[in-house]
């Protein structure tokens, strides 16, 4: 009965999208307000049936339904009771009814939340998210309905959720992925309306750039979630492999991160507009890209849960439909939207463009990485399969960020039309010469030896610090004492400045934690030991215990610090009884400024064990800066200015027809 | 203040640059980053070109697993198409779903006497599913049987 039912609230939310694709579209064009008005209540009405809908997979998750094909493949009766909740997006099915949730959820904040947007904005943006959600229905109740029975042949016990699946990661990584991916679709929407009304002004950046940063600041958090996630559970110490389905997420991001800066340009000084839009689409339409490689089962990996070629042809279609529909109405709207302002070579709007281009040319490199497998197999045929590694990754995306970060202080510095080469000269060259000395003096001071990688690292990351801390300076110069200096700095301001910081926080940990951690794979009796710097591992031995619904070998290390005992390590290895899968669980001690990592490999006769031992000098800094960038989008967000409900939004004056539609809607 | 004109050009030339600074990345990347795959009868045919490092895919076969005996944490064990095996030498620990009779993909290079050193054995697949390598493996050598196995 429960699942009927999530199976008539889906169609249901079918419907009403439908309406709301359609409706207030038709509203717009036959200026019918009581049409344009219907997009907020169809909102609502979406938003609660996909809740309904999701509370009934969840529901026959919690209560071992196992007449559900989804849940009879994805759960177990000795799974705990927190992962048979989780479990609801633990594959395709349930995934993407989470992917269509987040969008009905998103649609449904843009129509809370835009109180101030006029009501032909407003019908058009919602519309648009309604086809969206309208697509990927139809491809879930068509191809992959979670609510499929098993009727005549109930399983009496479920094949359990894929162990690797089993963990906290999971019930927080997949949600905020999601909500990066589809948050997306919001500043997608804003740029077709944009484009269907020629219209783009300052305003519709403004209403525009909240979106965008909270859908990148839920993007990083989902991506250092993953990489969190892969660095202790996939049990082996690496934070990032390169991996199709690690570019595919990150590749928004990328152009994502151009949007903001693109959008930042586009609000304050009214240029760069239709690069702004193709952006904006480029960026949802990476996020669909990643979800039809990921789901198409294209490409080998964990994420690839089912290999249907009918299902990635449906998922081909609708990325065709998406990519190929907007870029022609690009084709022919974009001179409509273009931009008058002017501005000098060494203006803050050039720096911001040479940003957009370093982040789109790497974001290219990795689409290039990640498809060249494919596009080479399907030239010369399946038995030439190569495979693009590391290497060629980080060769493209480590320069550019290089350059990237040189010019990241210098834009931010800056000012907009005009900067005097001879003013970022007198702003910026005692932080250059002060980042440079300290950049090579600390680490030769700490480390006594010559690494010229960590010396550009380190340099690298204090100039962004020092950059900061110069701009705060001078922006706040003039205003009496320094805390009332502080005060007067926007939230969008520190916003950019916490973002900016993450970056300089994620270097650091990235390069420190790759050129000192230090790696062992030792076989190990009891009682054997070795050391890693000031830390001893002495192997104790493996016990057996048993788990909920797994007996685990779990292995005691302890670790002492200068002779002095410290701590106990005590990695595991599962073995699951439903699926007799074995999984390695690493346990690590985490710190701010090193981990301590130990896994279990193989047992290799008399009690001896492979161990995989780390010591992870500021990996921790990794996700520590991502959180930062998020916090910093964030607070950007919180700035009152977007709240500002003022009637005439738009500061430039093409504004005529927009202010009459706020008066029209108040 | 700048003509529109030198604004455009300006923009080109950036995008020029940046163009140009990508495609000669991208080839030099290129250069270093691809792994062609072989299979066992590929490489036991002689057609891997000398200390290149590639990857090679195939089942564990039967029995072949050896771990004692051996130094440290090192692991030996013989990859088949069930055409043509090659040995594979590995120090580290296994992954989990490492198993004889199940496939596996292996990143390294050939050293003097023909064993594969590998860098990086990969698993990144479940119990169903068959990573497109190893598929592509055994049904290259599936092709071949007639004439090269069972001559």
């Amino acid at each position: 009965m429960i699942p009927e039912l999530g199976n008539f609230t889906l169609v249901l939310a079918l419907s009403l999208a439908v309406l709301l694709s359609v409706v207030p579209m038709a509203g717009v064009y036959r200026n019918n307000e009581l049409m344009m008005r219907l997009s907020r209540p169809l909102c609502s009405g979406v938003w609660v049936f996909m809740v309904i809908s999701f509370g009934c997979l969840a529901y026959a998750f919690l209560n071992d339904d196992f007449s559900v094909a989804y849940v009879a493949r994805n759960s177990n009766t000795l799974l705990p009771e927190h992962y048979k909740f989780t479990a609801v997006w633990g594959g395709h099915e349930g995934s993407l009814l989470l992917w269509v949730l987040m969008v009905a959820s998103w649609t449904y904040a843009v129509s809370l939340f835009s109180r101030s947007l006029p009501l032909d904005i407003l019908a058009r943006v919602l519309s648009v998210m309604g086809i969206i959600s309208v697509c990927f229905l139809l491809f879930m109740l068509f191809t992959s309905n979670p609510f499929d029975r098993l009727l005549l042949n109930t399983p009496a016990e479920g094949t359990d959720l894929n162990p690797l699946l089993q963990d906290f990661g999971l019930i927080v990584h997949p949600p905020f992925l999601y909500m990066g991916y589809v948050g997306f679709s919001v500043a997608y929407a804003f740029a077709i309306t944009a484009l269907l009304t020629g219209k783009l002004d300052a305003a519709w950046a403004r209403w525009t750039r909240p979106w965008t940063n909270a859908a990148w600041a839920f993007l990083s958090i989902g991506i250092a979630l993953g990489s969190w996630w892969a660095y202790y559970e996939l049990g082996w110490g690496g934070w990032w492999f390169w991996d199709p389905v690690e570019n595919v997420a990150f590749m928004p991001w990328l152009v994502g991160t151009a949007l903001i800066h693109s959008l930042a340009v586009t609000e304050k000084r009214g240029v760069f507009k239709s690069w702004t839009v193709l952006l904006a689409i480029a960026a949802f339409s990476l996020s669909l890209l990643g979800t039809f490689i990921v789901r198409s089962g294209l490409i080998t990996s964990v994420h690839a849960f089912a290999v249907d070629p009918e299902r990635g042809l449906v998922l081909l279609t609708i990325l065709l439909l998406v990519i190929g529909a907007s870029l022609f109405l690009y084709a022919l709207r974009a001179p409509v939207v273009k931009g008058s302002a002017s501005y000098t070579v060494t203006s803050r709007e050039v720096f911001l463009l040479i940003n957009n281009i370093l982040l789109v040319v790497a974001t290219a490199g990795i689409l290039l990485g990640t498809l060249y497998p494919l596009i080479h197999e399907a030239i010369n045929g399946e038995a030439n399969m190569v495979s693009v590694g590391p290497p060629y990754f980080n060769t493209i995306f480590l320069p550019l960020m290089g350059v990237l970060v040189l010019f990241l202080t210098v834009g931010s510095i800056s000012r907009w039309k005009k900067t005097s080469l001879s003013y970022l000269k007198q702003q910026l060259a005692k932080v250059a010469i002060a980042s440079i000395a300290l950049g090579i003096l600390l680490p030769l001071v700490i480390t006594r030896e010559v690494n010229i990688p960590i010396f550009i690292a380190v340099s690298l990351a204090l100039w962004i610090v020092f950059g900061i801390l110069r701009d705060i300076q001078v922006k706040t110069a003039n205003k009496g004492n320094i805390f009332q200096g502080l005060f007067s700095l926007s939230l969008s301001y520190y916003g950019m400045q916490i973002a900016h910081l993450g970056m300089a926080v994620i270097i650091l940990g990235i390069c420190l934690t790759s050129h000192y951690s230090v790696e062992e794979d030792v076989r190990m009796a009891p009682g054997d030991s070795i050391d890693i710097g000031s830390y001893q591992f002495i192997f104790e031995g493996v016990t057996r215990q048993p788990g909920p619904n797994y007996d685990a070998d779990r292995g005691e290390i302890t670790v002492l610090k200068n002779g002095d005992p410290y701590l106990t390590l005590r990695p595991e290895k599962r073995s699951y009884f439903a699926t007799g899968a074995v999984q390695t669980e690493a346990d690590i001690d985490v710190g701010f400024f090193r981990d301590l990592f130990a896994a279990l490999g193989d047992p290799r006769g008399d009690g001896a064990w492979v161990l995989r031992i780390h010591f992870k000098p500021f990996v921790f800094w990794i996700w520590f800066g991502a959180f930062l960038m998020a916090g910093g989008g964030i607070t950007a967000i919180l700035d009152k200015r977007y709240r500002v409900r003022d009637k005439a939004n738009s500061r430039i004056a093409d504004s005529g027809k927009t202010a009459d539609l706020v008066m029209e809607s108040v | 203040m700048l003509a529109h004109r030198q604004q455009k050009l300006a923009i080109v030339l950036f995008i020029i640059f940046g163009s140009a600074l990508a495609i000669s990345l991208v080839l030099y990347a290129l250069k270093e980053g691809i792994n062609v795959f072989y299979t066992p009868t590929e490489i036991s045919e002689g057609s891997v070109p000398d200390g290149q490092s590639f990857r090679i895919g195939g089942m564990v076969k039967m029995g072949s697993v050896i771990k004692q005996g051996l130094d440290g944490a090192e692991v030996n064990f013989l990859t088949t198409d069930f055409c043509n095996d090659v040995l594979v030498s590995f120090s580290g620990p296994l992954p989990d779903l490492f198993r004889e009779g199940q496939g596996v993909v292996a990143d390294g290079a050939l050293d003097d006497q023909g064993v594969f050193q590998a860098t990086q054995i990969l698993a990144k697949h479940d119990e169903n599913y068959m990573s497109a390598e190893v598929k592509a493996s055994l049904d290259a050598a599936e092709g071949e049987n007639v004439e090269v196995c069972h001559q």
